[in-house]
């Protein structure tokens, strides 16, 4: 693999992060972070639908007109988030009735449509499948990492197996109940952007 | 009656969409730097989200789901096209944007200058395309759906204009320097999200 594949693979993991620093896919970055499982599985579906629609847009990319562009890239987002969903009712019916409607917004996460405009319109197809799979897999570093905190403060438990006994259970583990509800996710994302930009210094907003 | 104003207060407040259901995320934390252009997003939210919800509605019933297209002809009422529902729902949107645009832009010129780059912003903002797919779960009727779609649009205006409102006292504050921006942020949100949480449980 050479050196500019490899950037563009990597750089989304934290240099450039989709949630941290290009502020893009947030809503559901807050919303199915309570537990692991859901959030992995909405890890993968967006990770599929970004790499795929970055792809077939960047192979369109010289027949989309300028100014039907946005319609013509949300057809191809709607049609494969469609396909995502009847794959997910198929095979992981209890977790795709858990992110009821958050399936169906991955349509709306700006990361999708942010990286079809940004790259896939300028980019071939190779090249935006890495960025998809890149800025995918950013996406799930902060997804996955907000989610295991929630998880393990609130409830105690780490893909549902007990690792801090509640005391309700007999345990001694008394639960922080805060981390459990939306507003918990709020601050731990809050938190990651400082950790991150404590150590990534040029990340750092100007002065506004 | 009391129904329906039952509806329109759990949807501005109880079940916020910004800070509830963290819907529409993205212009939330980005086109909230400043009071002005908050209220400008948030009344272009407002006047599409009441239009959007209710025909959503009327696509949903009389088109998509099972046995909606009996009143094409008798044949027709055993298909089942909820699938197709995302590519609908979108589309409508985005066509309903387009169209308050050019409306506003032919008969109210100073309007359509004041919501300027907002309107087609809108088209992808997930809290528009959450309320037609909350509408769709929880079955409302025609009735309900515009309560539905005008209350939730205020929900959401109010919560911006709130942020943006304490955003701009922020500037005072002495805040650590890799927290400020967009950390800042979104502690602010979760503070907000707790403050909402008072509504939780309130029925009339």
């Amino acid at each position: 693999m050479t050196e500019s594949y490899k950037k563009t693979l990597l750089d989304p993991l934290f240099e450039s992060n989709p949630i941290a620093l290009q502020v893009l896919g947030i809503c559901s970055a807050l919303a199915v972070t309570s537990k692991m499982e859901t959030a992995l599985v909405m890890c993968v579906a967006v990770i599929c639908v970004l790499a795929l629609s970055n792809v077939s847009i960047s192979l369109l990319r010289n027949f989309i007109p300028g100014n039907v562009r946005i319609i013509v890239q949300l057809t191809i987002i709607a049609s494969l988030v469609i396909m995502t969903d009847q794959v997910l009712k198929a095979y992981v019916y209890e977790i795709s009735k858990q992110l009821s409607v958050f399936v169906g917004l991955i349509i709306t996460n700006c990361i999708i449509m942010g990286r079809a405009e940004a790259y896939a319109m300028q980019n071939g197809p190779f090249d935006s499948l890495l960025d998809g799979l890149g800025n995918g897999l950013g996406y799930s570093t902060i997804l996955m990492a907000t989610a295991f905190f929630r998880e393990l403060l609130a409830q105690g438990t780490v893909f549902g197996v007990v690792l801090l006994p509640k005391v309700s259970d007999g345990g001694w583990y008394n639960p922080n109940g805060i981390l459990g509800i939306p507003a918990g996710a709020f601050f731990l994302i809050g938190f990651f952007i400082w950790a991150l930009r404590v150590w990534k210094t040029d990340q750092i907003e100007a002065e506004g | 009656m009391e129904h329906y104003l039952n509806l329109a207060i759990k949807a501005i407040f109880v079940e916020n969409l910004a800070l509830a259901f963290f819907l529409g995320m993205c212009s939330f934390l980005a086109c909230s730097k400043k009071v002005n252009t908050a209220l400008g997003l948030g009344a272009a939210v407002i006047f599409v989200q009441s239009v959007t919800v209710p025909i959503n509605n009327l696509i949903y019933n009389y088109l998509l789901t099972e046995g909606a297209l009996a009143w094409v002809s008798p044949e027709l009422a055993g298909y089942d096209l909820s699938f197709l529902g995302f590519l609908c729902y979108i589309g409508t949107i985005a066509a309903m944007v387009q169209i308050v645009e050019m409306t506003l832009d032919r008969f109210f010129p100073a309007l359509y200058a004041a919501l300027g780059v907002f309107l087609p912003l809108i088209a992808v903002n997930c809290a528009i395309l959450g309320g037609s797919l909350f509408m769709v779960e929880r079955t409302y009727t025609l009735g309900e759906s515009a309560v539905f779609g005008l209350g939730s649009g205020i929900g959401w205006a109010m919560a911006i204009v709130a942020l943006a409102s304490i955003r701009e006292r922020l500037q005072y504050s002495n805040i650590p320097m890799s927290l400020r921006g967009l950390g800042m942020t979104f502690v602010l949100s979760g503070l907000m999200a707790i403050g909402f949480m008072a509504f939780g449980g309130i029925q009339l």
